[in-house]
């Protein structure tokens, strides 16, 4: 049976352990309506142009995984930023995990959206946010029917998040082929900062494909710093639709980190409503084999007096494939925006490949709109300075990349998180020296 | 110290060097002379292992060991340094940071423990005294935006970290205003010792002046034509190449 059909079909079974009976069950019959008109995106699709699911479909996927397997913190620790105090929310094969998780109802919320979507107390927020501002593709509506599990942060009012939130998916293999589907919804309110981390990780060989749905609310002068932190394994890909909306004076920044897995798709999108809103998307992409890595992002500019800043750079070796699309929108009452986007590519080898395609449509006219790409090698004379200096050539390559992503690196705000990814980067590019940049 | 025989060496089969030959001893500095595309820059990077270049006949020999197979850095960790005519902007890595790997590196290359930061720290504020470098230069990125003075400064700031057995410092005088000149001079003769040789590559005789040399050579079409001791310079100064070229051709 084709992966489509087994999800329509399998959403009858997945009704018998929902309540039907719910405003939030008519919103998932609604999208399993969508999904199944649209089914899954193609190259055919003018956002897919780059990007093809084909040879991530074709596994027999298992939509609820039957079994249950526990998983020991000493053998995932490495998974976490482990050397600091953080907030967990942890899922083992789509199921919550409650040992490794650390979890507080203590003025602020950070736990569960199936017990959010369950009960009373979480109604009013539900009804107000969720799935509010989701696209209507295929993948986010494939996601929102059978939305049920995932991470619900709720900060009230002015609150400042005492320590850094840590959302992590594991997969275990138990299953042959794993699909994932979890739901986050994040509600920071007015005057409130928060640090999120989020990591999707496979345990196994087997396939896993994840469809993640996050939509995350920023009310009147509230902070967020969102981290991606993309290392999976050769097997595993993901596709991860984020939805930001802003209010006034909110500042929100989402990093992603993209160094592992089959196939990563990012479809990240910002919705500005309000005035004097910062939005911060930033990315450093480090692939190889024949890794692909998309980069999808939408600003969407409604407001006057808003910033946007957009840096992606990307570093591609063997035949491995990056693409960036980049769309800001800049309605005819958003003046005095100011948008920037960045994306800067180095193809390390003759058989890699990066599409990149900055779109800005702006209907304002007192606006500062700028956007750059550009793709290159890395500089042989450069090489050769670094080597005349007793560089060797491996830890050289690796100075002059660190070097080109330094300004992403460099606005990671939580150190030991900036110390991890420095560390990935190292390990990633085969030296072992702690660059201090 | 470095013995040079018989070297050709040419880029994208463009023969460049034809012929040289060049004995440097412990304690002596040698200037290499001579007119625009003589060979003088290559030179300095087939010494130092630049790949772009193929050596098809010949020998480097360093310390008794024939180095023509080493890398670049390889050819570092045994004393060789190049200052470059044109040195890199490598933005993004500091100065400090720079040289702190570059070092440890070398030591690494060595097998040598990497410098105490205790150390390097003390090292990196006596070199940056010697060659009047400021402090917040030190945190800038490599060679971004600086001045031609402040590149060649910078190259022998990092000569004077690196202590180099053999440097070869390549149109150093090239930017240079008359105080800098001064202050990069002063720089090398200071690092001068019995242990280690410099080899100055210039088109003129007025950094020579400041770093006198015991030999030197004459570079014409890739052969040396001519050696002698510092006068020689002097006549080159006063009367040009075209003599040379004259009596090379005769």
């Amino acid at each position: 049976m084709e992966l489509k059909d087994k999800l329509v079909s399998s959403f009858l079974v997945f009704e018998n352990h929902v309540n039907v009976d719910s405003k939030i069950h008519d919103i998932r019959n609604e999208a399993i309506k969508t999904f199944e008109n649209l089914g899954f995106p193609s190259k055919r699709d003018e956002d897919w142009k780059y990007t093809s699911l084909k040879g991530v479909l074709k596994h027999d996927y298992s939509v609820f995984p039957k079994q249950e397997k526990a998983l020991e913190y000493k053998d995932v620790k490495r998974y976490f930023i482990h050397d600091m105090d953080t907030y967990k929310i942890v899922f083992v094969d789509g199921k919550f995990s409650s040992h490794l998780s650390e979890t507080t109802h203590d003025k602020i919320d950070v736990c569960l959206m199936s017990s959010a979507l369950e009960k009373s107390k979480y109604k009013p927020i539900i009804e107000n946010y969720f799935n509010k501002i989701v696209a209507k593709d295929s993948l986010t509506q494939l996601n929102t029917a059978f939305s049920r599990e995932g991470a619900y942060i709720h900060i009230p009012k002015n609150q400042l998040v005492d320590k850094p939130i840590q959302i992590l998916h594991f997969s275990t293999g138990n299953e042959a082929a794993l699909m994932l589907q979890p739901r986050n919804l994040i509600v920071v309110e007015e005057n409130s900062h928060v640090q999120i981390i989020e990591r999707h990780q496979s345990l196994t060989d087997n396939p896993v494909l994840t469809n993640s749905v996050t939509e995350i609310f920023a009310s009147k002068r509230a902070i967020v710093d969102y981290y991606k932190l993309q290392n999976d394994n050769q097997e595993a890909s993901l596709v991860d639709n984020t939805y930001v909306e802003q209010k006034s004076e909110s500042f929100c920044s989402v990093h992603t980190f993209s160094f592992g897995g089959k196939l990563i798709r990012n479809n990240l999108n910002f919705f500005q409503k309000g005035e004097r809103v910062d939005s911060t998307m930033k990315g450093i992409t480090i692939i190889g084999d024949k890794q692909h890595v998309d980069h999808n992002t939408l600003v969407h500019h409604i407001e006057p007096n808003c910033e946007s800043h957009q840096d992606y750079k990307g570093i591609f070796g063997d035949k491995s494939t990056g693409v960036f699309n980049g769309k800001v929108l800049v309605e005819k009452e958003a003046q005095k925006t100011n948008a920037f986007q960045a994306n800067n590519n180095i193809l390390l080898s003759d058989k890699a490949t990066i599409n990149t395609k900055p779109q800005l449509e702006i209907f304002a006219d007192d606006v500062k709109c700028s956007h750059g790409c550009t793709i290159g090698q890395l500089d042989d004379s450069a090489m050769f300075y670094m080597r005349s200096r007793g560089i060797p050539k491996k830890e050289a390559k690796a100075l002059l990349m660190f070097a080109f992503s330094n300004n992403v690196l460099s606005s990671v705000k939580i150190p030991q998180m900036k110390q991890r990814i420095t560390k990935l980067i190292a390990n990633k590019l085969g030296v072992n020296i702690g660059f201090d940049l | 110290m470095l013995k040079i025989k018989n070297l050709h060496a040419s880029v994208e089969d463009k023969s460049i060097l034809k012929g040289i030959n060049l004995e440097v001893k412990a304690g002596e500095v040698h200037a290499i002379m001579g007119p625009n595309g003589s060979g003088k820059s290559t030179l300095a990077s087939v010494i130092s292992g630049k790949e772009d270049y193929e050596v098809e006949k010949g020998e480097i020999i360093l310390h008794g060991e024939d180095i023509q197979e080493l890398s670049a850095e390889e050819r570092a960790h045994k004393g060789v340094f190049l200052s470059f005519q044109y040195p890199v902007e490598i933005p993004g890595v500091s100065v400090t940071n720079f040289i702190k790997t570059a070092i440890n590196e070398t030591r690494k290359g060595q097998g040598l423990e990497d410098m105490p930061a205790k150390d390097m720290l003390k090292k990196i504020r006596e070199k940056a005294e010697l060659l009047e470098i400021d402090r917040k230069f030190l945190s800038r990125p490599l060679n971004e935006g600086f001045s031609g003075g402040e590149k060649k400064r910078n190259e022998i700031f990092q000569m004077a970290m690196l202590e180099p057995q053999l440097a070869i410092l390549d149109e150093t005088d090239s930017g240079l205003d008359i105080d800098a000149l001064r202050i990069v001079a002063n720089g090398v003769n200071k690092l001068k010792s019995k242990d280690n040789a410099v080899i100055v590559i210039t088109h003129y005789q007025r950094l020579l002046d400041h770093i006198v040399p015991d030999y030197v050579h004459v570079l014409y079409n890739g052969k040396i034509v001519k050696s002698g001791t510092k006068e020689l310079a002097f006549e080159l100064e006063e009367k040009g190449y075209d003599w040379i070229k004259e009596e090379v051709n005769a």
